[in-house]
């Protein structure tokens, strides 16, 4: 068994779990603000997400739904080309004045294990990259 | 120590440094005069810039006499291809629109 990781965005929303649920299971709202999207919200169901083709990616996620609890939690696979096989799970949990809702992606390989894909993305693909989630970074 | 993803960000967020960076990861090597000249930067600035590139790592210096050679260090850019990081980054920005959209479900 190889050791993974996880990544972990939480983030206060001021809106009750029930809105944020529509979110993030209704397609045309899901395509707003991730991808656009053919989900639905049946375990075992799969579906994709899609966004521009890039150099070193063909913009297809691959996705199968693993856990559907209405308003609290929502799972699935997340595949990506290259070689990535993670999973996302969304908790929703109210709080006072709204939801805090937790991502978390887990099963990232070991930094430096052999599926490391750096020397075919290039340096300018990096920066390309850099450019782009630079406004995101806190 | 290798830099960190962050550390990365802060010197190449800058778009002089990232010129530099990017003009001597073609070049192959070039001396901080050669850097300047179509910089439009005084070489002072540029010397500066170069330290900073260098304490990410970004940047390898060779002494020769009175000059001295900078080359590039594209694989100090590796903690920017890991998946982790650069998916941290996607779920920031992403998360940032489902909290405009959620506004907008509001109104």
């Amino acid at each position: 068994m190889t050791e993974t990781r996880t990544l972990v965005v939480e983030r206060m929303m001021p809106q009750p779990p029930e809105k944020v649920w529509r979110a993030l299971t209704q397609t045309a709202l899901l395509e707003d603000w991730l991808m656009k999207n053919d989900f639905k919200p049946t375990v075992g169901a799969s579906f994709t997400f899609r966004t521009q083709p890039m150099p070193h990616w063909n913009g297809v996620v691959d996705c199968e739904v693993l856990a559907v609890e209405p308003h609290r939690r929502l799972s699935y696979s997340w595949n990506a080309a290259g070689g990535l096989q993670t999973t996302v799970t969304w908790t929703l949990t109210e709080v006072e004045g709204g939801t805090r809702l937790r991502l978390e992606q887990s099963g990232f390989g070991p930094q430096d294990d052999n599926n490391y894909k750096g020397a075919a993305y290039g340096w300018q693909r990096n920066i390309d990259a850099l450019e782009k989630v630079l406004a995101g970074l806190v | 120590m290798p830099a960190t993803a962050p550390e990365l960000f802060t010197a190449l967020g800058d778009p002089t440094r990232r010129a530099i960076f990017e003009r001597l990861s073609r070049a192959g090597e070039l001396t901080v005069r050669a850097l300047t000249e179509p910089s439009g930067v005084s070489q002072p600035a540029v010397s500066k810039h170069l330290g900073i590139l260098k304490q990410a790592g970004l940047v390898h210096d060779r002494k020769d006499g009175r000059q001295t050679h900078y080359s590039a260090r594209p694989q100090a850019l590796k903690p920017l291809a890991d998946w982790m990081t650069l998916y941290g980054a996607f779920w920031r920005d992403r998360l940032d629109r489902l909290e405009d959209l959620l506004k907008r479900m509001d109104q």
